[in-house]
């Protein structure tokens, strides 16, 4: 991959506040028209890093080089070719739709004629049209959430920053934001986000980092972490409580790469997982429930970790 | 479904010098921007903010610059300057108004868009720097202390409060007086977390100030050691100026040692705003 095509390098980046350390020198690299992203549960450090690419978070030290720019000394330069969707809804709801996004429009120093044609495009494209003399306050939480994505394309930026942009959605409202952000990805816009939700690592990024207490676990894409950490197949059993503890006693005898035992479920890694659970039923074990599943970036976190991603 | 973004420029195109929206402002055209937002905001409430603008001034004129202003007056004016007593406490009330203003706009407001609202962290994503959206937020409580001035000194007038054309000088004196709260007081309100400070600075400060800062009785009835104190508020200076300039009374070095005294107020607030709101939004 040729050097120029990284729009945003960090080398040992480090964000400290006080004595806690947030993020704990991390290197990452992310390429232009990729969807890149930051994948670990709550307190792993993605926020600080988001706010420290969105020039508003100066880091302690480290290198962080944004569209060739240095963030702490050119903010403005580099704020005006990102778009920024943060965590919570910044809108003004005591205005309406298309006010909020010709406040947005005049921050970054567009005329109103641009302003008004990128609107109508804008709100058409996050389906909120006939909203757009409505006011903010009312609506859904995954309607404010496609505004603030119109919002953050006002500037028309080369780079989308989105910090955990379905937290709180309904499963309809999460996939109306999914696909408004793969089209996005599809006409070459770079998106950099951060979730703690595994299935949405999967659906959108490319490529991502496995975070976990400020540091990076693992890189690559979705399908490559799974592979190295994880086998094709879960084979997840229930038992009765009063069984759980003596079947995973038990189940150390099925040929498996790997065992967890979770407080509700054992989950075994193999290769084949219906051939195993045949081997389970020889044990003389009869779960309540069992299920074969692909492996997925849960059972990588965990692997990495030993925790689950949404505890 | 057409495209909703241009294709973004060449990958790895050399930054190079930024044109347009991107370049970091010199001065106040960033500010112009946040102000804007803010007139977007006010357009919203402006209608209700006018009604109590006029009816404020109205009423204070009418009951203590009218009715209580016949008692006083039966006792003499020789301590007021030898005039009315309306015509005594219009323009200290002028100041006054400008310090109230000033106050209510600096505060609550500057929490709401911090902390409740988070529109500062809105503009901050934008390429506006912390003391951009400080100074645009200030330019607005200008524009709104100049307005409230404008009404008050219109009201005066049609009390037939004023006595000399100066009085047109104590309208810019005045919106002076209230940056001389605004300006450090919006500096300070980023750095507030609860919003019960700023009920302190209403009761410890702002009504203290406006009952003992020469707005209705001259600072001459203090008691003596009481004195300096007036004297090193800030309202004291914009009532004094004010006053002053509505008589007709001005003098030369009086006026320069208020304005100073108002005007380095307002610049250390200026200063500090930066400071304070890039600690706030920078973290």
């Amino acid at each position: 991959m040729p050097d120029h095509d990284v729009l945003i390098r960090a080398r040992g980046l480090t964000k400290k506040f006080g004595s806690f350390t947030a993020v704990d020198a991390i290197d990452f690299e992310i390429r232009h028209g990729e969807a890149f992203g930051f994948l670990g549960p709550n307190g792993a450090g993605k926020s600080s890093t988001m706010r420290m690419i969105g020039c508003v978070s100066p880091p302690t030290s480290g290198e962080l080089s944004i569209l060739g720019l240095d963030p702490v000394a050119d903010g403005p330069a580099i704020r005006s070719r990102l778009g920024v969707v943060p965590q919570e809804d910044t809108l003004d709801v005591e205005l309406t739709v298309r006010e909020n996004l010709l406040i947005y429009g005049r921050y970054f120093g567009l005329s109103r004629p641009v302003i008004s044609e990128r609107t109508a495009r804008l709100l058409d494209f996050v389906q909120l049209t006939d909203r757009a003399k409505d006011q903010v306050e009312p609506l859904s939480g995954g309607m404010k959430r496609r505004l603030t994505i119109a919002r953050s394309l006002i500037n028309e930026p080369e780079i989308l920053l989105l910090d955990e942009p379905t937290t709180g959605l309904d499963p309809q409202a999460r996939h109306a934001v999914w696909d408004r952000l793969y089209r996005l990805k599809q006409q070459g816009v770079t998106l950099v986000l951060t979730t703690h939700y595994m299935d949405e690592a999967e659906q959108l990024c490319d490529r991502l980092v496995v975070m976990d207490g400020g540091k990076i676990a693992a890189q690559g894409s979705p399908r490559d972490l799974i592979a190295a950490y994880s086998t094709p197949e879960v084979l997840e059993l229930r038992f009765d409580v009063a069984e759980h503890e003596q079947a995973a006693g038990k189940l150390a005898d099925v040929p498996a790469e790997r065992m967890e035992v979770l407080a509700d479920r054992i989950l075994l890694y193999l290769p084949n997982g219906d051939a195993a659970l045949a081997g389970v039923r020889q044990l003389g074990l009869e779960p309540l429930t069992s299920l074969v599943r692909r492996s997925t970036l849960e059972d990588v976190f965990l692997r990495l970790t030993g925790r689950r991603l949404e505890d | 479904m057409a495209a909703v973004t241009s294709p973004a420029p060449a990958a790895g195109a050399p930054p190079g010098p930024q044109a347009g929206p991107g370049r970091p402002a010199s001065g106040w055209s960033f500010a112009l921007r946040e102000f804007r937002f803010w007139l977007t905001n006010y357009r919203r409430t402006w209608r209700g903010s006018i009604y109590s603008s006029v009816l404020n001034p109205v009423l204070y004129l009418a009951a203590i610059g009218l009715g209580l202003g016949t008692l006083v007056d039966a006792h003499g004016l020789a301590r007021l300057g030898g005039v009315s007593y309306l015509t005594f406490l219009a323009p200290g009330l002028l100041a006054a108004t400008a310090m109230e203003t000033a106050i209510g706009e600096s505060t609550y407001p500057v929490m709401a868009s911090v902390k409740w609202l988070k529109t500062y962290q809105a503009a901050s994503a934008s390429p506006l720097r912390p003391a951009d959206i400080y100074r645009g937020h200030l330019l607005f409580i200008t524009m709104r202390l100049a307005m409230n001035c404008s009404i008050f000194t219109a009201v005066m007038a049609a009390f037939g409060a004023v006595r000399s054309a100066w009085v047109l000088a104590a309208l810019p004196v005045s919106v002076l007086t209230g940056l001389a709260f605004a300006a450090p007081i919006e500096a300070w309100a980023i750095t507030v977390t609860k919003d019960t400070s700023f009920a302190m600075i209403f009761r410890f400060g702002m009504i203290p100030l406006f009952l003992f800062s020469g707005t209705f009785f001259p600072i001459s009835q203090l008691p003596a050691w009481v004195r300096p104190v007036a004297y090193a508020t800030p309202l004291w200076h914009g009532v004094a100026l004010s006053r002053s300039l509505s008589l007709g009374t001005a003098d030369l070095s009086g006026t320069l040692a208020h304005l100073g005294y108002l005007l380095v107020l307002a610049v250390i607030g200026v200063a500090a705003g930066a400071r304070t709101y890039r600690g706030r939004l920078y973290v």
